[in-house]
């Protein structure tokens, strides 16, 4: 066992885990953080994305003795006080989950996609979400939400 | 027939954002593998290596020893408790059924198939000690393709004699609905057009994105099942009626679900193991699948040889259609598994006028996983079937493809239409939806530009193609079920509690897995009761809390379980009116509800429909003799399907040089009756048209000659990707259905029946001119490409113009160029 000390979403942890175990195992099982989903065991889908120092990662493709040290956000903590981050609004605005399995890998893959690129074209965002998979929207309205998050981010720090 | 109700409504058609987005946006889900019980134990499970295999011994020593492990059991432990997969559609009284034991003892007929089942302390823990399971196997001869399986020589279950499990024939002479198709065939041998050619419905994955999951807790009076499933209560029926386990003390429920498309609307190998081993330990008991356990062992979808003969005059008339169906099962016949195949007997006619028909469908069974519903189930299958066909008579009567459509199909104002295969279609205009879609895609133009480049010599061509569909969605009545001998009814229920503070339960006994059913049934009750829509809130998923219902597939949910809500809420209306005629002191004549509110006619007088729920709950001043409860249930069972259609056209543009493919725009226009929420249909649209492009493009279950499932795991089936798919345009016409008060017809399934023909007419449209008219699904760029040189080497040869092939007798398809693709064996 190894032990490590992981902040989540903001809370301090200190755990000891096996060196084997996946940051996304870590997140679920120990953690509790069960909005954080499994959905391959290739590292295909994306489903299990989160924030590991505000970039995104697959945190089945990452150990959690990695993360060891390192600040992990996921899904549950995207919100803050009580206000939805503006890319799960544009989720929602623009209905783009239906099963809403991969949608917090996905959210989270968007939001890290505007942070390297705040104006996406469609085929940047297309792009940026490509390593992650939905089977309900056909992504069409999933590009749609980033796009519209995209110009609600941007008209919010024009206004700041 | 339903007269369509025409009242006011102020939600219905509203584009409504989902009630149930909030949890999922914010990762506060509930799915089956979040669920932790104190105390509970996690399965993982050891699957065959072999596609089939005598089971000479387990050793389970080491694992039994190995840290954190309870127990290990073999199919052997589990034989008096495990209960059985059922079938609950045998097609023939003579269907070839082999049983399908959930964890089996002797013998295993497929890859992936569970022969023993670890039980310990964590996942981890349980899968690193099923890794010590020493299982002797002894192979045996496997049978994988399908046209194989047909000579009976290698046998997937020796025992049985046979792998051909039923035939089934729908004769449109034999049931007094058409002509004789063999005479009219003849016929057009003689002086008209045959076209025979033979399609192939590769295998596909459903592709879930939640792994199944199943928590069982048999700690209290009720057995408690959650279970990542499509089917609850059927789930719950299976149980009853397999595992000796009394009904009233099964409980199960479906929490959020990710996705089924049909994957998920089976009753499991891992559920029943699941169950009988947390009940012989007395601890709750955790299974979740990996993605990889996913591909191998949940039920596959699509998997047919389709030889379709169509007879028509020279002018391009139809005259008769023949199918001739081969369907894999696979291993076992799967809950529904015979039954898909054949619901395409009503649907290879589509919206075609043909006087004569015959479907001939045989199943079969292979050392395969088995195969059941996926998005569509039978009826994508026919419909690419049809439309590639009618694509093939346009090539050879020498008109456009939406020509030999105009030529053949129902029109407006023939309907309600009885067809060749004996449905009643309830309403429908292909003309309307059709010219629609014809703007919206700027048909002509992209004529024009196709002209253009076949001209020039263009390395990339244009390619159009069409798919003018329909399906029958709403199933089902169940007297229909009942003649064609399927195990269960096609009604569904509901439940409408008027809560004294004013707000209203919900229940449904239909179960949904993302297709918003929150949403879209608390505009209709909001509508129907006069209440605002965040006053609704609706409940389904659980057998204690929804005891009745037949769940969501099949484009079920609104079209039947919609009907029984309005039916509840009507109910509730009825109970509520004597109470408010009492209160009002008026007459039950005299009194008009609109909107929520009683009225008396001709003043002033009214009350609320809520302020009647708190009288009711007071009781204090009831009329003499009625119940304290404005609460009523509903239970519909449709009297006929409904029969949403569309034209959709899509514009492919196919590198010739590479055989790549590229999708330059796609429109669709559907008719799905009346629309409750257009945000939620165009998500429905988008999603099923993705699937449907995904089989003409990408995906397929490809095994090796051992019986291996290469594209196994998400590296090797590949699923689209938001970098692989473009924008649809979406449109609508409107006929309402004349089968349910709110004329709605079902759309959950239409993108996936509709799209897959549309690519690969459209491909094989860009195509042509090289003498090309098929490409096997998927349509890779390799297979593309080898088209391509193949065709290009045959005409260098001969010009092939005057071959019109026929099928010899009993023979395969004779057609050159179909040909062209590899991948026969699959």
């Amino acid at each position: 066992m190894t032990r490590i000390n992981v902040t989540v979403d903001g809370v301090s942890n200190a755990d000891d885990v096996e060196p084997r175990m996946l940051l996304v195992h870590y997140l679920r099982e120990v953690v509790g953080k069960v909005g954080t989903v499994v959905g391959c065991d290739t590292s295909n889908c994306g489903a299990c994305t989160v924030h590991l120092d505000g970039r995104s990662v697959k945190s089945c493709n990452v150990l959690a003795v990695q993360a060891d040290g390192h600040e992990v956000t996921t899904i549950e903590g995207l919100a803050t006080n009580g206000e939805l981050h503006p890319m799960q609004t544009a989720f929602h605005e623009n209905h783009a989950l239906q099963c809403g399995y991969c949608t917090p890998g996905m959210i989270m893959q968007a939001v890290d996609l505007l942070r390297e690129n705040p104006d996406p074209t469609e085929e940047e965002i297309r792009v940026g979400l490509e390593g992650n998979l939905c089977r309900c929207t056909g992504y069409h309205n999933i590009v749609k939400a980033v796009a519209a998050a995209a110009g609600s981010m941007s008209s919010e720090r024009s206004n700041a | 027939m339903t007269a369509v109700d025409d009242r006011p409504t102020t939600e219905v058609g509203k584009d409504r954002r989902r009630k149930e987005d909030q949890r999922l946006i914010t990762g506060r889900t509930r799915w089956t593998d979040n669920i932790q019980l104190p105390g509970m134990l996690h399965l993982a499970m050891v699957r065959s290596p072999f596609a089939h295999a005598k089971i000479l011994s387990i050793g389970t020593d080491e694992a039994k020893a190995a840290p954190g492990v309870h127990a290990v059991f073999t199919g052997a432990d589990l034989a008096d408790s495990q209960g059985v997969n059922i079938n609950a559609w045998p097609i023939t009284p003579d269907q070839v059924t082999p049983t399908h034991l959930p964890v089996p003892s002797e013998r295993v007929a497929h890859t992936g198939e569970i022969v023993a089942v670890v039980v310990a302390r964590s996942a981890a823990l349980a899968r690193d000690a099923a890794e010590l399971v020493d299982v002797d196997y002894e192979e045996l001869p496997a049978v994988l393709d399908l046209k194989e399986a047909m000579k009976d020589e290698v046998l997937a279950h020796p025992d049985a004699g046979t792998n051909k499990s039923a035939f089934w024939q729908l004769d449109s002479k034999a049931a007094g609905t058409g002509g004789d198709v063999e005479e009219a065939i003849a016929k057009a041998r003689q002086d008209g057009i045959v076209i025979e050619r033979e399609y192939r419905q590769q295998r596909l994955v459903p592709a879930f994105m939640e792994p199944r999951s199943t928590v069982v807790d048999p700690t209290g009076e009720q057995v408690v099942i959650w279970s990542a499933t499509q089917v609850p209560h059927i789930l719950r029926f299976a149980i009853a009626a397999t595992m000796g386990i009394p009904e009233s003390k099964v409980r199960v429920i479906a929490p959020d679900v990710g996705g089924g498309f049909g994957g998920k609307l089976q009753t499991t190998p891992e559920e029943f193991a699941t169950i009988a081993i947390a009940r012989k330990l007395g601890k709750p008991c955790k299974y979740t699948e990996t993605r990889s356990e996913t591909m191998v062992s949940a039920h596959h979808g699509r998997d047919q040889w389709q030889k379709m003969t169509l007879a028509a005059e020279k002018d391009g008339t139809v005259t008769a259609l023949k199918v001739d169906l081969l369907a894999d099962l696979g291993a076992y016949v799967a809950i529904v598994g015979g039954g898909v195949p054949v619901l395409g007997a009503w649907m290879f006619n589509s919206i075609y006028k043909f006087p004569a028909y015959q479907f001939n469908c045989q199943t079969v069974l292979t050392n395969k996983t088995w195969v059941d519903a996926y998005r569509g189930a039978g009826r994508p299958e026919a419909t690419y079937a049809i439309e590639r066909i009618m694509d093939e008579l346009a090539a050879e009567v020498g008109v456009d493809p939406i020509a030999i459509r105009e030529k053949n199909w129902i029109t407006h104002d023939e309907f309600p239409f009885t067809t060749v295969a004996g449905m009643t279609y309830d309403s429908g205009n292909y003309e309307a939806a059709t010219a629609k879609a014809l703007e919206l895609f700027g048909y002509d133009e992209l004529r024009a530009e196709q002209k253009r480049r076949r001209e020039s010599g263009d390395t990339v061509q244009l390619g159009l193609g069409v798919s003018t569909f329909t399906e029958m969605c709403g199933l089902a009545p169940s007297r229909v079920l009942g003649s064609l001998s399927y195990g269960a009814g096609g009604w569904e229920s509901a439940s409408i509690r008027m809560l004294a503070t004013g707000t209203v339960e919900v229940v449904s006994g239909a179960t949904p897995h993302g297709q918003g059913h929150e949403t879209a049934w608390s505009q209709i009750v909001a509508d129907r009761l006069g209440i605002p829509f965040e006053n609704v809130e609706v409940l389904h998923g659980d057998t204690q809390i929804a005891p009745k219902g037949l769940d969501t597939y099949g484009s079920r949910s609104l079209v039947v379980g919609g009907e029984a809500l309005v039916r509840a809420a009507d109910k509730v209306i009825e109970k509520a009116k004597p109470i408010a005629a009492h209160l009002l002191e008026a007459s039950v004549d005299d009194l008009e509800f609109e909107a929520g509110q009683f009225t008396v006619k001709g003043t002033d007088k009214g009350i609320g429909i809520t302020d009647i729920a708190l009288a009711t709950f007071a009781a204090h001043n009831l009329p003499d003799g009625v119940e304290p409860s404005i609460d009523a249930d509903a239970t519909f069972d449709p009297v006929d399907f409904s029969f949403p259609h569309g034209t959709h056209l899509c514009a492919m543009e196919v590198d010739t040089e590479t055989g790549q493919s590229t999708m330059r725009k796609y429109v669709c226009v559907d008719d799905i009756g009346t629309i409750i929420n257009p945000l939620i249909v165009e998500g429905q649209i988008h999603g099923g048209l993705v699937q449907g492009i995904a089989q003409a493009l990408w995906e397929g279950a490809e095994y090796d000659e051992q019986g291996t499932l290469v594209s196994g795991s998400f590296v090797d089936y590949t699923l689209p990707t938001a970098a692989d798919t473009i924008n649809y345009v979406s449109e609508h016409t409107v006929s309402p259905s004349t089968t349910n008060t709110l004329g709605t017809k079902g759309v959950g399934e239409a993108g996936t029946i509709a799209s897959t023909p549309a690519v690969v007419n459209a491909i094989v449209d860009a195509l042509r001119p090289m003498g090309i008219d098929d490409i096997q699904m998927p349509c890779t760029p390799e297979r593309v490409w080898k088209a391509i040189r193949t065709a290009g080497a045959q005409q260098d040869k001969a010009p092939t113009a005057d071959a019109q092939a026929h099928f010899g007798e009993g023979a395969p398809n004779q057609d050159p160029a179909a040909g062209t693709t590899d991948g026969a064996a699959q």
